[in-house]
């Protein structure tokens, strides 16, 4: 039983990392139609801002900043090299390839390739117990900030302007035009917001890791565009759902099968997924 | 230009910039057999984005398969060289095969994350070192006992030399006779307006399963080749980074033209390896091969659409000006005499 | 003349949709743009509003249209009721209303006047509303905003009979206060409503003038809309 909690609780940290990447990714493809490859480089961007800073300002206000910073790379990078190629979507794409290899050693060539230790608050070293579990309180950390993100991501898509300008836009883009708004500026609106999340994910990722490393990013983006598509191209709550069921998937059966087993089940998962529901579970099609 | 790869390995003249040796130095020859192999591949990639027009995110997995086949079989179970790829290829054609037939239910930008994922896998499962076999994170070194006494040795490293060339006549003779042929005109159709193609009563499924499955099958062989000329296989070239550099060599050469994706791919692997060993040389980013290839890469996206290939016909009215006599052979590409 | 088109070109996926449509919409009145399907009506509007790349000359309100993006032209006054009403799906009526107010004293109650159906349903999904009543919001949304000019594309499309002349009664009263570019297919609608019309065919203008001139045509309306005004098709 303890070992269940214990795996569970390590499987919805996991979801909660995805997610939070995968949130970001599922807007800017649903409303822009850009399958953003230098999403995983605003998570680490974000997260070595952070890490500079975290010695002279303290934790906080360095998580602040490193948020503040991926969230301005995703902004400068929609209006830079995004937004001239508006429509020729493979361009863009083939943009965001060339952004995600170049960054990554950018980074690499100002911090090094190794890891750097990354700090975390000191409750989020403690352990908590849980019916008999022994569960490290990072995963609440995790967990925590995933489901506030969630809210406050439903509760700006439901009540503002904004909100209604994107979810109509993941719909209909050219009707929105249609309607006299400038759906670029919802572009450059979910790009920020996707960077934000993309650093904030950054920076709990070097929490539960304990590290950051340049491609750190990388390799969770590669889950969470498997997230994004289970969970259905521009949809925010099925990103929810199906980064719960990937982080759990992936966590109990690399404990209870071989090593690695998890992750093949992930893609087995998406396979599923794909030949029953081609849209994934939620959202619209992919367009050709 | 083939005329000078031929006699290459004869030559002992030295290009000082370009080359630490002299060209027919082991050293010299084998960087160049790396940069003959990948020209092939991503030739072989161009197939499939190029032409067919899918953007596959997981043409690594089967250039792995040939690569940690053939070495499997060879180094663990001591089959001859021979034996273990006339096996190995075929068997990376029935992976695309079943892949190819699960992700192209998707179409778009969905294909190119199902074939990201499947790849993904295949590189997790080769990092994990399943019952010893791929060797881990470290690589498995390809046994010299299994293979045939002209490809071991470093006196032989024209013969390594000769194969890769040999893989990408086998490519280009490939993918060029399918250029020729009606299925190249479908493919491209296919790409350009896959309604267009459905209207004629053929399955876009099928040609495009047909596009992968062959693409697959040369990324197998080029995977075999890649695995004797550097001496084994790491799990490098089951990463995804290995596909998005196939994606940058077709696209800075120029997807879709005859000889696009072959100068590409051969450039890119020549600087990739001579930036990184001149990396500590070169002042702060400029020492990361990926930071200048990838700055190039989106500049070429933007500045160079089609291309080096289109950079050539750019210039094309310039070189018949010059060369008033010379006959229109109908080839836009200059860069195309390169190689 | 609110709308003056000429040689307006169009090439999608290798072919070429318009090759050279000309005419104009008038500064009152309903233009009716006729054809037969799939001959470019729509790609006509859709080129006018800059969605999708075009040549040639159009202006709009005396301003080139040409190379403007959409949300602009529309922002001047240009209205668009696309065919097959492209309502959001996923969005309540209210909110669909609401998305398309731009102005600070959007006209509700011309809206609530004409279709009062809508006030009750405000909290509906619009996927969920029949065709009829996703038209009406189809219009609601740009009767929100002034206007200069509107471009309806086929509102009366796969409509029951009692609820195409509902659609006409509104366009009718509509028509009073800002000209219309109608693309219709339902000549008892045209009939009603259009002063004017063009005629495309193979991508280019072949028939412009007084609407009731081309419908008491028997010959013309046969020959360029492939249907008899009584009789059914050619
Ligand atoms: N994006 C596109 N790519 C290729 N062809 C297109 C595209 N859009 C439209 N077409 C073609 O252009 C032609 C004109 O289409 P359009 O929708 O403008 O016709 P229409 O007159 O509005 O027809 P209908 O009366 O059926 O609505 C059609 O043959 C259509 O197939
Ligand atoms: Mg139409």
């Amino acid at each position: 039983m303890s070992t269940v909690v214990l795996l569970a609780l390590t499987g919805l940290g996991l979801a909660a990392l995805y997610f939070l990447i995968a949130s970001g990714l599922s807007l800017v493809f649903g409303l822009a139609g850009v399958l953003n490859f230098a999403h995983g480089l605003f998570l680490s961007v974000g997260a070595y801002a952070a890490w500079t800073v975290s010695e002279s300002w303290g934790l906080a206000p360095a998580v602040l900043l490193g948020i503040a910073v991926a969230a301005a790379t995703g902004a400068l990078v929609e209006l830079v090299l995004i937004r001239p190629l508006y429509t020729r979507h493979t361009e863009q794409v083939l943009v965001t390839v060339g952004l995600s290899l170049a960054g990554v050693a950018l980074l690499q060539s100002v911090w090094g390739a190794d890891a750097r230790v990354f700090p975390r608050p000191a409750w989020a070293s403690s352990v908590v117990s849980i019916a008999g579990a022994q569960v490290p309180a990072d995963r609440f950390l995790l967990i925590g900030a995933a489901v506030l993100v969630l809210l406050g991501l439903l509760a700006f898509l439901r009540f503002t302007r904004y909100g209604l300008v994107i979810r109509a836009g993941v719909e209909n883009r050219d009707m929105v035009s249609a309607l006299g708004i400038d759906v670029r500026n919802a572009f450059t609106l979910v790009f920020t917001i996707g960077g934000a999340l993309a650093g904030l994910a950054g920076i709990l990722a070097g929490m539960y890791f304990s590290s950051i490393s340049p491609g750190q990013g990388a390799s969770l983006l590669i889950f969470a565009f498997i997230v994004v598509v289970i969970g259905g191209l521009g949809s925010v709550t099925g990103a929810f759902a199906a980064a719960v069921a990937v982080g759990l998937l992936q966590q109990f059966v690399n404990y209870y099968g071989t090593a690695g087993a998890g992750d093949v089940s992930v893609v087995a998962l998406l396979a599923a997924v794909l030949l029953l529901r081609p849209a994934g579970l939620a959202g619209k099609a992919a367009p050709a | 230009m083939l005329l000078v790869a031929v006699v290459l390995p004869w030559s002992t003249l030295s290009l000082p910039g370009l080359f630490e040796g002299p060209l027919n130095s082991p050293g010299t020859l084998q960087l160049l057999a790396i940069c003959l192999v990948f020209a092939g591949l991503a030739l072989g990639y161009d197939l499939l984005f190029g032409r067919a027009g899918l953007l596959s995110f997981g043409h690594a997995l089967y250039v792995a398969a040939g690569a940690y086949g053939v070495d499997i079989l060879v180094s663990h179970y001591g089959w001859q060289l021979w034996t273990a790829a006339a096996v190995t290829v075929p068997a990376a054609a029935v992976l695309a095969a079943l892949l190819g037939s699960v992700a192209l239910r998707t179409s778009g930008i969905a294909f190119s994350m199902v074939t990201l994922a499947f790849a993904q896998v295949g590189h997790i499962v080769i990092n994990r070192d399943p019952g010893g076999l791929t060797g881990g994170e470290e690589g498995l070194p390809l046994s010299s006992a299994g293979l045939p006494a002209m490809f071991t040795g470093v006196v032989n490293t024209v013969n390594l030399y000769w194969l890769a060339l040999a893989f990408l006549t086998v490519v280009v003779l490939v993918v060029h006779a399918i250029d020729r042929a009606p299925l190249g005109r479908t493919l491209t159709g296919l790409r350009d307006d896959e309604r267009r193609i459905a209207v004629l009563g053929l399955s876009p499924y099928r040609l495009k399963l047909l596009a992968f499955v062959l693409a697959g099958t040369l990324a197998g062989l080029g995977g075999v080749i890649y695995a004797l000329v550097v001496g084994g296989a790491s799990p490098h070239i089951a990463s995804s980074e290995l596909t998005l550099s196939l994606i940058v060599m077709a696209v800075l050469g120029g997807a879709g033209t005859r000889w696009g994706a072959v100068v590409g791919g051969f450039l890119y692997a020549y600087l990739d390896q001579r930036l990184a060993r001149l990396g500590g040389s070169l002042p702060g980013p400029f020492g990361e091969p990926l930071f200048v290839l990838g700055t190039l890469f989106i500049l070429a996206v933007y500045f160079a659409p089609g291309g080096l290939a289109s950079l050539g016909s750019r210039l094309e009215p310039l070189r018949r000006a010059l060369r008033p006599r010379r006959p229109g052979d109908g080839h836009p590409a200059p860069v195309t005499d390169a190689v | 003349m609110i709308l003056k088109i000429n040689d307006l070109s169009v090439r999608l996926g290798g072919s070429h949709i318009l090759q050279g449509v000309a005419f104009d919409v008038a500064e009152t009145g309903v233009t009716a743009l006729l054809g037969r399907n799939g001959v470019g009506k729509t790609t006509t509007l859709r080129a006018v509003l800059g969605e999708v790349p075009a040549t040639g000359e159009v202006l709009f309100d005396g301003r080139p249209a040409l190379g403007r993006a959409t949300h602009r032209l529309v922002r001047d006054g240009l209205g668009y009721v696309p065919e097959d009403r492209c309502v959001f799906a996923g969005l309540t009526v209210a909110e669909n209303l609401r998305l398309a107010v731009r102005v600070p004293s959007p006209d509700f109650d011309l809206v609530f006047d004409l279709f009062p159906e809508l006030r009750q349903r405000a909290g509906q999904r619009a996927g969920t509303l029949s065709g009829g009543q996703q038209q009406m919001v189809a219009i609601a949304r740009v009767l929100l905003n002034p206007n200069r000019l509107l471009l309806v594309d086929e509102p009366t499309k796969g409509l029951a009979p009692a609820v195409v002349t509902a659609v006409a009664a509104v366009l009718e009263r509509v028509a009073t206060r800002v000209p219309i570019l109608l693309v219709e297919q339902n000549l008892a609608v045209v009939r009603r409503l259009a002063t004017d019309a063009v005629v495309l065919e193979a991508g280019r203008t072949a028939w412009r003038g007084r609407a009731a001139d081309l419908l008491s045509d028997a010959d013309a309306t046969r020959s360029l809309l492939g249907v008899g005004t009584t009789a059914g098709r050619h």
